[in-house]
């Protein structure tokens, strides 16, 4: 219907090159198209720009940056920068590169998510299936602490933390990102598996299913694809993250984030532009590619996000 | 019978309120009890440590008299105002032109919001590349021959605020149109026939109809970003590190430092406690109307 209209619509224009036949018979070169093409190219580029200076200033030697022009390509291509940054970069005294912020963050993130999804999957199904006097009270808070600015329970977390004797290490890390993601990950899960058959549920309760045999075989398998959505949103979320790694962990535990702002805004020593860009690709590499691979759920994660919030 | 069904109750779905346990502990222990004992303890006279001297509202007094927390106030305006106008239309704008039935919509979208998968901290040290006066885009401008050509937003501390919504901009503009995109995708087609019909022309169709009809995207939208500016703490970080001197210091920053450098709690917590207060005279009065509407009517 739409592309009906379209057509009767770029018909009345009328412009200088119609095709006679073919499934879109639009003018390509309409004053619209003009605009909301050149419109739409202007502000790509205008986005792409500062990944495109990113690539090229990490690939360029020192005295070439000193030189030349940010936007313009390297003359000489040299990898160097990305093997210092990766394996030399220096962070206080600590000289080991990236590679181990790298691995902070990796042990931080997959226990994170997991135990994130974990914990507010089960709570979504309960909240959605097996509703109990004060569930949604407990949910309404739960939803109003995501609004609650961090830094309000930065500290008490802290007390909490160290009483436990985990203050510091990246299992504390781990709880507390698993605390935050709780809010949003529950949301996501609870507005899911309340959209499910209902009748689907009552069958396995009369088939003598408990709590836990519909979560694992029901549910679980139907819902695969929300659990990635889940997964997308966490590994983002949780890998750029900053605050919590700044305040929860030490510098031989700090994740990447925490590491690569130490490497480039370190006062000392010379400012080496090219290792700085490379040591910041490396950085927005994991979330990239997860955006990039993801693609359409991406959008689906916020959306489902935010928009049902 | 009654008598037998009494205890029944209280293990009623024993296992979904286990299930539940951490859920209810976020809830309470952390989300409520956290807040509240920071609440508490800004009331006391805190140091290195958090002990219960109070000292009524000292803490919000010196708040208040001090010119980094007033600076930190007003950068978090500028940049609040900066950032919901601009993200919202350009985000709409942007939103409005994928609409249009155009080929390779989902090239553009994918552009538009890449920078959103990036950290901060990612963004922040982009930019402040970028905008390197030695080196970056007025060094650029400068060897075209407009030797005169200034552009140094960074390190110029009347703009400063302005450089770090540009990089602000640059990453959450592409989320603002995703929801945007999904609010019009919701608008029924029989409107844009309709008003076709009627001879409405495009721009007046989205101002008067197309917009008012999406309303509780917007306002949702609203609540996203204003709960986003709030918050911001890693970008001035990875930019300016709040300088130069202390013209980029926002009330985030300025609660971590006093807990955690300046080993002055009290301070620290009266500072988030303002940030709460701010984020509470949001959220309530839209809280009611997106959640107490819809239980009455």
């Amino acid at each position: 219907m739409a592309d009906v209209s379209l057509a009767a619509e770029a018909a009345a224009v009328r412009s200088a090159a119609s095709g006679p036949s073919g499934p879109r018979p639009r003018h390509v070169l309409s004053r619209r198209n003009i605009f909301l093409y050149g419109t739409l190219i202007v502000v790509a580029l205008y986005y792409l720009l500062p990944l495109y200076v990113m690539i090229v200033t990490s690939l360029k030697g020192m005295p070439e940056i000193r030189l030349g022009n940010i936007f313009s390509p390297p003359v000489e291509i040299t990898f160097e920068p990305w093997v210092k940054a990766w394996s030399q970069a220096c962070t206080g005294l600590n000289c080991d590169g990236l590679s181990r912020g790298f691995w902070n963050s990796v042990r931080i993130t997959v226990p994170s998510v997991l135990l994130s999804i974990a914990i507010a999957s089960v709570n979504g199904y309960a909240l959605a299936n097996w509703r109990f006097k004060g569930a949604d009270t407990f949910f309404v808070i739960l939803i109003v602490g995501a609004f609650i600015p961090y830094q309000v329970m930065i500290y008490p977390i802290v007390i909490i933390l160290r009483e436990i004797g985990i203050y510091g290490t990246l299992t504390g890390l781990v709880i507390v990102h698993s605390i935050f993601g709780m809010p949003i990950l529950t949301l996501l899960f609870r507005n899911y598996f309340s959209s499910m058959p209902e009748e689907l549920f009552r069958a396995a309760r009369v088939d003598g299913a408990g709590f836990w045999g519909i979560y694992l075989r029901i549910m679980l398998p139907m819902s695969l694809p929300i659990f990635v959505v889940a997964i997308i949103l966490q590994v983002t979320g949780i890998w750029n993250d900053f605050l919590f790694g700044v305040v929860y962990t030490r510098p031989d535990t700090y994740p990447m984030t925490v590491q690569l702002n130490n490497i480039v805004n370190s006062v000392q020593g010379v400012k080496e532009y090219n290792v700085n860009m490379a040591a910041t690709i490396l950085t927005g590499l994991v979330p990239l590619i997860v955006y990039f691979v993801s693609g359409k759920l991406f959008v689906r994660g916020i959306a489902a996000g935010a928009v049902k919030g | 019978m009654s008598k037998s069904e009494r205890p029944n109750q209280l293990f009623r779905n024993l296992n979904a309120k286990v299930a539940s346990i951490p859920m209810i502990l976020t809830a309470l222990v952390v989300f409520v009890g956290g807040t509240a004992w920071t609440v508490l303890y800004s009331f006391t006279n805190s140091k290195l440590l958090p002990r219960l001297n109070f000292v009524g509202i000292d803490q919000y007094y010196r708040l208040w008299a001090t010119p980094r927390w007033l600076v930190s106030i007003e950068n978090l305006l500028i940049y609040g105002v900066i950032s919901l106008v601009f993200s919202l239309v350009v985000g709409f704008i942007l939103a409005a032109l994928l609409d249009q039935k155009i080929r390779f919509e989902d090239t553009f979208r994918t552009i538009f919001l890449y920078p959103f998968a990036l950290s901060f901290i990612v963004t922040g040290l982009v930019w402040q590349w970028l905008l390197n006066p030695d080196f970056g885009i007025q060094r650029v401008v400068r060897d075209l021959g407009w030797t005169s050509f200034s552009f140094d937003p960074l390190y110029n501390s009347s703009i400063v605020i302005y450089g770090i919504s540009i990089a602000a901009l640059w990453q959450g503009t592409g989320l603002i149109m995703c929801l945007m995109l999904a609010g019009l995708r919701g608008i029924d087609e029989d409107i844009w026939k309709a008003a076709r019909v009627d001879g409405i022309p495009m721009w007046k169709t989205y101002l008067f109809i197309v917009i008012p009809m999406m309303r509780p995207v917007f306002i949702t939208t609203l609540v996203i970003i204003a709960a986003g500016i709030v918050k911001v703490y890693d970008l001035v970080v990875a930019q300016t590190s709040g300088g130069p001197g202390i013209a980029s210091e926002v009330p985030a920053k300025y609660v971590y430092d006093y807990m955690f450098f300046a080993q002055n709690l009290g301070q620290g917590f009266a500072a988030s406690t303002m940030m709460l207060l701010s984020v509470v005279i949001v959220i309530v009065p839209w809280a009611y109307l997106e959640f107490g509407g819809k239980k009455r009517g």
